[in-house]
């Protein structure tokens, strides 16, 4: 436990997240996947948008970069493009990632850039007190969704696949040992790594929606879920509205910081001459 | 060593002044009429171990180039105004977060879509003011090609010394037009670098004096572990709610830049000594106005040309000595009298200014300028 403390800014400490939230479980799960892989602290950049998801990082003893609404991903594409050495992760929320964010998060999928990220997906957006966001289930209440959620919801998993991630999986602030097992593959994974995690927003969603406290939310979670190695032997019957969990994708795919150094040693290998600055015009006057 | 004379386009020249000052990585989307700068950099960079990248959109770029200047590299994005309007949100972010960034906004014309791409200076306020809440920012006009090159140069100066955002503000006129241009020796090039600390140990990220102090800047990844957020902040850089922090916050921001005003003044003037008539403009426009002035000259009107390559902080100082003989300012302008709203703000209570303003797409010809100072006299 002590030892876990040490990733903490323990002066920045207590957060600001409601009592039952899910989002210090996932918070929790990072460290020890860090920890576990014995990661150099200083070297992570650790890279967050706008939400209570986004404010995990301003607890934590990394360089932090708390951005713009869904724009992590692209501040994120910054840092990594310009040092590919950092270990860089993204910690977003639903709305964060999927609705303002939803462009970057497909093309650095699609760039495969060795970015770690955390999805916080409570089917809600929080921090404004509980509108319908583009993961929360078609039916269910937000206060912008009085009468029910008339859309349908996105598939995160399935987008990033399709979208060109490397490393994709889902686990739940329930599933805490699945959580931290899949964030430490996604850690390792070189390419754009995504973990999806459910988590309980009692304050709004659970409220709103009449499904109790933290501990029915969790159980709630728990009962949608079931994880993919059980699903290969169910029915279809049985697999019916139920999410799967667990390593849902996993590929071999170039990493695009590693594809632009290629590119630029082959260009500075032509232009082994060129003194820079000037487009090689120095010293003739044409 | 052979004098470097180079008939260049504008663009061209901001690029090559952006990398002569040590630009290492750029982002961008393609947008008319700045697009040259994109495929310059595409192009160069990773000769001289420099980053690019074609980001998803203007949003994203603006973003791409704040992380890596939180790395260390300079960094610079190039749009025009629709990308421009794009980027505002993350250019309070740069403000607030006091990360040096530098924007080239070629401008076209606007609102929307407009009339892709002729000229225009509509974004002269824009620049100023695009994003919400009270902010720093410098804002340079280049009038020619040369000043393409040694304003964006100035910018990457300007832009690390005082950690803020410095936009460029360019027009297709000066940006698609090709000059000759004779190049500084390379070798007498003095690249700028923010001030950074020597040491982790005790480093507070935001401490300066309240006096508009500028803060060491620390790199991303090299064991300052320090925390960088768009919420208002204490030195610390911890997010703070406290009406004082905020206040000394906004405060120390914005006298970062007001203090250093006049030195950050930087204008071209011709004939002013005795202007009975001022012209008073900026970018393509001024060249027309400056050609009309001096046939005014000629003509034995006493006419001035003042052409300001800084705009914002907003030469007050300057604007107002010079003009003080001045009874007439004309001001022509590719907007409908952005900057002369400036000008009336600054010049004497006695002068009359008069918004010479253009919105059909075409630049200014001297003979528009040249009969405006006719009917002046």
């Amino acid at each position: 436990m002590a030892e876990f403390l040490d990733y903490f800014r323990m002066e920045r400490l207590p957060h600001i997240w409601c009592p039952g939230c899910g989002h210090g479980t996932v918070t929790g799960a990072l460290v020890r996947a860090i920890d576990k892989l014995g990661l150099d602290k200083n070297n992570i950049v650790l890279v967050s948008g706008i939400g209570c998801s986004s404010r995990a990082v301003g607890y934590l003893d990394f360089d932090t970069l708390h951005t713009t609404h869904g724009r992590a991903l692209a501040f994120a594409t910054g840092v990594k493009h310009s040092r590919p050495n950092l270990k860089v992760i993204v910690m977003m929320g639903d709305g964060d990632c999927a609705a303002i964010g939803g462009n970057h998060f497909i093309h650095a999928a699609r760039r495969n850039i060795d970015i770690t990220t955390i999805i916080m997906n409570n089917s809600i957006y929080g921090m404004t007190s509980g509108q319908y966001s583009p993961t929360t289930p078609q039916g269910m209440l937000g206060t912008t969704a009085p009468y029910g959620n008339v859309e349908h919801e996105f598939d995160l998993c399935e987008l990033a696949k399709a979208a060109g991630a490397s490393y994709v999986a889902r686990a739940t602030s329930y599933h805490v040992t699945l959580l931290q097992e899949v964030i430490e593959k996604a850690l390792v994974n070189k390419g754009f790594s995504v973990v999806e995690t459910l988590t309980q927003c009692p304050t709004y969603f659970g409220r709103k929606n009449k499904i109790g406290g933290p501990v029915e939310l969790l159980n709630w979670i728990k009962d949608r879920t079931v994880n993919v190695k059980a699903a290969a032997v169910m029915t279809p019957d049985k697999l019916k509205g139920k999410i799967l969990i667990g390593e849902l994708h996993k590929v071999e795919r170039s990493e695009y910081t590693a594809d632009y150094n290629e590119m630029a040693a082959k260009v500075q290998r032509t232009f082994a001459t060129y003194e820079g600055g000037n487009r090689g015009c120095a010293s003739n006057s044409d | 060593m052979a004098e470097n004379v180079r008939l260049m386009q504008g663009n061209e020249a901001c690029t090559m002044g952006a990398i002569a000052a040590g630009l290492d990585f750029y982002a961008g989307y393609p947008i008319t009429p700045s697009t040259e700068i994109a495929e310059i950099c595409a192009e160069e960079l990773p000769k001289v171990g420099g980053r690019f990248i074609q980001m998803e959109d203007e949003i994203g770029s603006i973003a791409a180039c704040i992380g890596a200047s939180l790395t260390g590299r300079k960094v610079m994005t190039a749009t025009s105004g629709p990308g421009f309007s794009l980027m505002q949100e993350s250019i309070g972010y740069a403000s607030l977060c006091e990360i040096p960034i530098v924007i080239i906004d070629v401008q076209r014309m606007g609102p929307s879509t407009g009339m892709p791409t002729s000229p225009a200076q509509g974004d002269f306020m824009q620049a100023r003011w695009g994003t919400h809440g009270d902010h720093p920012v410098i804002v340079l006009a280049p009038g020619n090609v040369k000043e393409c090159f040694e304003l964006s140069f100035k910018a990457f100066v300007l832009s690390e010394k005082y950690r803020v955002p410095v936009i460029v503000l360019a027009d297709e006129v000066i940006s698609h037009m090709r000059e000759k241009v004779v190049l500084p020796d390379p070798r007498s090039y003095r690249i700028p670098h923010r001030a950074e600390p020597d040491s982790p140990a005790g480093y507070k990220p935001y401490a300066a004096d309240q006096d508009g102090g500028v803060p060491l800047m620390a790199p991303f990844g090299k064991g300052y572990r320090w925390h960088c957020t768009g919420l208002f902040h204490d030195e610390t850089g911890a997010p703070s709610g406290k009406a004082s922090v905020a206040d000394a916050l906004v405060r120390r921001l914005d006298r970062k830049i007001t203090k250093n005003a006049e030195e950050l003044t930087d204008y071209f003037a011709e004939d002013m000594e005795d202007a009975e008539v001022v012209v008073l403009s900026f970018g393509a426009s001024a060249m027309a106005a400056l050609s009309a002035v001096r046939r005014a000259r000629k003509a034995g009107l006493k006419a001035g040309m003042l052409r300001l390559k800084t705009l914002w902080p907003f030469p007050d100082a300057a604007v107002r000595k010079l003009t003080a003989g001045a009874g007439t300012i004309i001001v022509p302008e590719m907007n409908l009298g952005q900057l002369a709203l400036e000008v009336e703000r600054t010049a004497h209570k006695d002068a009359k200014v008069i918004k010479l303003g253009k919105v059909n797409g075409e630049l200014f010809h001297p003979d528009e300028v040249f009969t405006a100072l006719k009917e002046a006299f």
